[in-house]
This record gives structure tokens, C-alpha cells and sequence, in this order.
């Protein structure tokens, strides 16, 4: 879950990092006047939860209060990467002597959090890292052993960074890594740290992953940052359509029947699991299929559970046919799958012989799942027939109709 | 011979009592798997299809040679449990619980490797060498597990639980059979990789293929396929790539935990580069895997 940039500076001013004065604005007017109070030379940036802003025009400079106004005009209007800004983070601009770069993420192959340094800030690390591959620094951290500010320390001094500046960045690269542990990130980045002719340093710009899983233990954080809970943070905000498959799920604890994702074709999927559906989806799509849906069912659902999901997709305007499709299951009982299908269905108002264009279950008490599809006329096949197999049948059926 | 488990391997399972963990056992031990014990604080005397219940892992490991332990409790507890096996001599762990929080992970991971333990998982169905022994849910109830995996050549190792089963069951059915089955599970951080699980392959004699079931998200491939360009093996390589739409939808997250695109190293084509490059050959469809395998078994000479 990625935090914007005004709420990743929020938490690194709570462990004392330096930032510049700054203020966020949802109205042009209002950055006016947040330009007006800091003074002098402002930067305005874009409030998206995406990279690229710089190059879309969603970061300008503004020497007064006028030309802050319609630099925020401008970019509130303007659209990054399919996303609309929250609003504009209005900040003082310092002139930078250099600057800097330092994040905290997870290595896993190593299977250690890794803090990357570099004295070349500002530009693609990526592109440091393969250039000048001296400039940059990476130091592993232990599980075990509590963090210690030395491990900062060697961060930026294998830089070669020496003298009064090792101190101060080292005190905000152990801050960063603070931050980074205590509130369960996936990344905590700091690009650019800036020095200043005076010799202090500012972070400038932040971002900030945090796992998915962590939100609960970090509610207090979210809360003060205002994150509301539905707030999902995906690339993309939620449609009408996965906010009630995420209330299907929700609404009964057995079995998962998750990650429901809108796609604008016309064949609505139930499959699972996890592995399976992505499996699927992509056998649907190879066969010249259009998903109407993603999602992923598992875990031996309810029959509400697998009727609600097939009831919503039903329901989905242009479509008329689903594909019930799953990997060789273990512990999801077919019947129940079946049952719960079938239900949803005629639910929606179709008959399930015409509706599902395949089932293909293979698992535990399929025998009593093969007589409820056969009572019902549904086509359904067993493990001799793949997972690719299953999906072509079902888009044949498609283009059929 | 097989991978980590034999017929003989002796378990516990923590968190016996729970709901799943109780069928969970139940088919474990129609399988022939020898789960000598359960651990449920509070619950020492009790049985669970009479298996004894004891309040620690030590009660156990004071008495008698445990080989491995599948943790099965909610994730709050989970990391605790899986220290306490490793502190208690239990050189395998399975962990079986979804939503572990990352840190947690990487450091009961960092602690197991400190005291010579592996684990397997989390968020993974757990290991099967058929005809002898499981170790998790994987396969489900014995009949059923029977069916899909049935004593072969081949190992297996799958980040997805179900596309282990899926995958086997497509080598059962083609004859060829499995030798070990890894569900290694579908997290970011995970207690053992493709790459740190294939000198247990290559050291078996059993196995003589490799089918992995690999997905986008995290560097696993990429150090697969550099292991192999740095080792060799004697054991041909297939893969099986899940979710190539998610190439197009960078920072949406859908199957497990670690399955996200976020930078070009996450994408299926750059692991699909990557694996091809070193040889592996990467299946289109699943049912491709065996007649690849067969090909190069043939090639090699292999009696399969």
C-alpha cells in the first residue's frame, strides 16, 4: 500500500528528519496561499501514488503567490499515469548543492532488509547502480540483531562520503531504517536527499510502501495520516463492481471468494485458487477469450459464497455466460461449488445450461457434484481435461453463441 | 529416496486442535504420514484422533526424535511457533498460515538457518514424497492425494499450493509420476526457494526432472536460473509461467502475497528470459510439461 509523498514526509518529520516548510492544497487557491505564507521560491508537486510525475508535468517551480495558483490549476487537471492527484504538496524550494540517495526494501534473496546509499540522488538508481555502480551501497541488516546506527554509517561511508556530512546523513539514513521496521514498510525511500549551501540536509522528496497485511497493526499511524480503510491503494481505485465482490467475500467467513477485478470483456469467470486463476485467466485470454472478470475462489467456500459471486458476475451488464473453471482442488468440495453456482445462476435470472459454458472442478465428492450438474444440463469435465482445454471449450462457446 | 521426508519421518503438528489442523491430521494419518504429536497450549492430555497433545514442542523433543513440525496456527502466533520448534532441535518446519508479516518471516528464516532448520512455507500446502509421507495439507484427503500424486520421477516445487497439485496430478496421469512435490508458498519472503531446493533434487537419486510453477513478482526465477547457469544439473528443468496478463498491470496484486509487478524484473517476460536463457524450458500450457520432461529424459538417456 503506497503512501503519498506529503504522508511519507509526515512520518519521516515524526523520527526528526529535516523537510522543508510545506503545506498540501486541494484548491489552486488554497496553494496560492500556502505559497504566499512560505514565501519566496515554491516547488508544486503532484499528490499521485504513481512514479513519472516530474516528466508529466506534475512538478513546477513558482516565484510568487499568482504563478503557484496556476502551476496548481494546472496540475490538479492533470491526469499521471490514469491517475487523478489528491491534491498538491506546496513546498518551499531551497537551492541544492547536492544531492542524495537512500532507501530501505527487502532483498529477498537474501532474505534481509538491504539499505541502498548513493551520492549521486536525483536520477534513476536503477541507472546508478548499472553506470557508476561506485557511487552506490548496499549494506544487509540482520533479522536478529536489533538495527544499530553504525549499519547507517557503513551505508553512506562506503559511498566515500567523509567529514561533517557522514554524521547528518547517517543520522537520516538510520531514522529512514527506523521507519522502515517499525512500521512494517516494503520501501522507504528518500530521493533526493538535498545539502544545502549551508551544509544541512532536507529530504525532498519520499516514497513509502507498506504491506498490505501490516495495515492493521499500524491502524494509529493510518488514523493520524488520514487512510481511511477502504482506502485500497491499488493502482487503480476500486469499481462498483469489485466493492460488492469484495462485500461477497466479506459477508461470510468460509472459504475466500477474493480479489474480484473488473475487465471489460463479455465471459465471466469463477475460478480458483490463487495460482489457478492466474493460470486460468491467462488460458481464457490465449484461447481469444475476453474476461469479463478476475477472481480468485478457494478454501472450500460457502454455498452463499460461490452463489453471491456467481450472481454478481451474472449480473454484470453484458454478461450473458461464465466459465467455472478450477486447478485439481483439495480441500473446496465440488458439490458445494456447484450447488453454490447453479443457485447464483438462476439468481441472476438464467438458466444454468445455457449460462455456464464449462465446469471443470476436479476434486473431493465430485461424484455428487457431476449429478447436480447433469440434473441441471451443465457441461462439465474431469481432470483428463487441462486447465487450457476447459477454457478453450468455454470461449468455443462463446464464439458460437 | 525422496526430498526432506521419507516414509519414516516422524512430525508433530502445532496447532493440532484448530479446526483445520484437526482434519488436517486426520488425513495426514490415512496417508501413512507418522504424526507422533500435537501441540495446543493448554490442551496437554487431550488427543486429536489419537494423537497426543502437549502444551510445548519440548515435551515432545525431550522424549523422542521429532523430524519435522507443521506450524497450522493463526498468524499472531505463528512466528512464536515456529522459534519454538527450531529452539526445541526440529530441523524441518512446515508453515502452513497465510499473512505472516514479512519481518516476522525473514526472521524466524534468519534463525533456522542460524540452527542448521529449514522451513517450507509460509502460506503453502507443504511437501508430499508419494506412497510415503506428507507433511501439510497438500493433496487433501488421502484417497484424493492418491490420485493426483502417485510415485514417480519428478519433483515438484510450486509457489502456488493448488498448481502443485495440478501440476503433479498432469505428471501422475502422464506416467511419470513425482518424486517430491514442494508447495513452497506464495509469499514475498519464503523459508526455501527454488534455487536453495535443487542440491536436494539433484542429490536424489529418485529424481530425474524438475517441473516449477512460477508466477510474476520477487528475483526466485532469476536465482533459479543463475544457480543453474553457475552449477549446471543433471536434471532437466521445465517451468510453468502463471499470470503473463499481470505484465500489463503493473502495482495490481492478484494471486499471493509476493505476486505484483513492480519493476521489469517482476514481469513474466524478463523471468521467462531469464530461465530460457539458462536452459529451462518454460511451458505454454501445463499439459506440455510432461511431454517436455519426457523429451529431454529421453535425450538424456534416463529410464523414465
Amino acid at each position: 500500500m503506497r503512501l503519498y509523498e506529503h504522508e511519507a514526509k509526515q512520518v519521516l518529520a515524526r523520527h526528526r528528519v529535516a523537510l522543508p516548510q510545506r503545506t498540501v492544497a486541494t484548491t489552486a487557491d488554497e496553494a496560492a496561499s500556502a505559497a504566499a505564507e512560505i514565501g519566496g521560491r515554491v516547488i508544486i508537486k503532484s499528490q499521485v501514488l504513481t512514479g513519472g510525475r516530474m516528466k508529466a508535468g506534475g512538478v513546477r517551480f513558482a516565484e510568487s503567490a499568482d504563478e503557484a495558483r496556476e502551476a496548481a490549476e494546472a496540475i490538479l487537471g492533470l491526469e499521471i499515469n490514469g491517475q487523478q492527484p489528491m491534491g498538491v504538496l506546496v513546498e518551499q524550494a531551497s537551492p541544492v548543492a547536492q544531492e542524495y540517495y537512500a532507501a530501505v526494501t527487502w532483498d529477498a534473496s537474501a532474505k534481509r532488509p538491504v539499505v541502498i546509499f548513493s551520492d549521486m540522488g536525483g536520477i534513476d538508481i536503477e541507472e546508478v547502480a548499472e553506470q557508476h555502480p561506485e557511487h552506490l551501497s548496499r549494506t544487509h541488516i540482520s533479522n536478529l540483531r536489533p538495527f544499530s546506527d553504525f549499519e547507517a554509517k557503513l551505508a553512506v561511508s562506503k559511498v566515500g562520503v567523509t567529514g561533517g556530512g557522514l554524521g547528518r546523513l547517517s543520522r537520516i539514513v538510520a531514522a529512514l531504517t527506523r521507519v522502515f521496521l517499525e512500521y512494517d514498510l516494503t520501501l522507504a525511500e528518500i530521493n533526493p536527499i538535498g545539502r544545502l549551501e549551508d551544509g544541512s540536509f532536507l529530504a525532498l522528496d519520499s516514497h513509502m510502501d507498506m504491506e498490505e497485511e501490516a495495515r492493521g497493526a499500524h491502524a494509529a499511524l493510518l488514523r493520524d495520516l488520514g487512510v481511511a480503510d477502504e482506502d485500497t491503494r491499488q493502482a487503480r481505485p476500486p469499481t462498483e463492481f469489485e466493492i460488492a465482490g469484495a462485500q461477497v467475500d466479506a459477508a461470510d467467513t468460509r472459504g475466500v471468494a477474493g480479489r474480484v477485478v473488473e475487465f471489460d470483456g463479455d465471459l465471466g469467470l469463477i475460478i480458483g485458487a490463487g495460482g489457478g486463476s492466474l493460470t486460468l485467466f491467462d488460458a481464457v485470454r490465449s484461447a481469444g477469450g475476453r474476461p469479463a472478470n478476475y477472481c480468485e475462489i478457494g478454501g472450500n467456500p460457502s454455498v452463499a459464497k460461490a452463489a453471491g459471486l456467481a450472481k454478481l458476475v451474472m449480473s454484470k451488464p453484458g454478461v450473458e455466460k461464465i466459465a467455472v473453471m478450477m486447478n485439481v482442488v483439495s480441500n473446496t468440495r465440488v458439490d458445494i461449488m456447484a450447488r453454490g453456482v447453479i443457485k447464483g445462476v438462476i439468481e441472476a435470472g438464467y438458466d444454468p445450461a445455457e449460462a455456464i459454458t464449462i465446469f471443470r472442478i476436479p476434486g473431493s465428492w465430485e461424484e455428487e457434484g457431476v449429478k447436480i450438474l447433469d440434473r441441471y444440463g451443465v457441461e462439465w469435465v474431469d481432470r483428463s481435461v487441462s486447465m487450457h482445454e476447459a477454457a478453450q471449450r468455454a470461449v468455443a462457446k462463446m464464439q458460437e453463441a | 529416496m525422496s526430498v526432506l521426508i521419507d516414509a519414516d519421518s516422524t512430525f508433530i503438528v502445532q496447532g493440532i486442535t484448530g479446526r483445520e489442523a484437526v482434519t488436517m491430521t486426520r488425513e495426514l494419518l490415512d496417508y501413512g504420514s507418522k504424526v507422533v504429536g500435537g501441540v495446543t497450549p493448554g490442551r496437554k492430555g487431550r488427543e486429536v484422533h489419537g494423537v497426543p497433545v502437549e502444551d510445548t514442542v519440548r515435551a515432545f523433543t525431550e522424549r523422542e526424535q521429532i523430524d519435522g513440525a507443521i506450524v497450522a496456527v493463526p498468524p499472531a502466533f505463528a512466528t512464536d511457533a515456529i522459534l519454538e520448534a527450531i529452539e526445541a532441535g526440529v530441523k524441518l518446519i512446515v508453515v502452513v498460515t497465510e499473512r505472516i508479516p514479512r519481518a516476522e518471516v525473514a526472521r524466524a528464516v534468519e534463525y533456522a538457518a542460524q540452527e542448521g532448520a529449514r522451513i517450507i512455507g509460509p502460506n503453502c500446502l507443504g511437501l508430499i514424497a508419494p506412497g510415503k509421507s506428507k507433511m501439510g495439507g497438500i493433496g487433501g484427503a488421502a484417497d484424493a492425494t492418491r490420485r493426483a500424486f502417485q510415485p514417480g520421477v519428478i519433483g515438484v516445487m510450486s509457489r502456488s499450493g493448488g498448481m502443485t497439485t495440478e501440476i503433479s496430478n498432469a505428471l501422475s496421469e502422464a506416467g511419470l509420476g513425482v518424486s517430491t512435490a514442494i508447495s513452497i508458498g506464495g509469499d514475498a519472503i519464503i523459508g526455501s526457494t527454488y534455487a536453495e531446493l535443487m542440491p536436494l533434487f539433484e542429490a536424489d537419486e529418485q529424481t530425474q526432472g524438475i517441473a516449477i510453477y512460477s508466477e510474476p513478482g520477487g528475483p526466485m526465477e532469476a536465482q533459479l536460473a543463475e544457480h543453474i547457469a553457475e552449477h549446471g544439473s543433471r536434471l532437466p528443468v521445465v517451468a510453468f509461467m502463471a499470470g503473463r496478463f499481470m505484465d500489463e498491470m503493473p502495482g495490481m496484486r492478484f494471486g499471493h502475497a509476493g505476486t505484483i509487478v513492480e519493476g521489469r524484473a517482476d514481469t513474466t517476460a524478463d523471468k521467462i528470459a531469464r530461465l530460457e536463457a539458462a536452459g529451462i524450458a518454460v511451458a505454454e500450457r501445463i499439459e506440455e510439461i510432461p511431454v517436455l520432461l519426457r523429451e529431454r529424459l529421453d535425450a538424456n538417456g534416463s529410464g523414465a
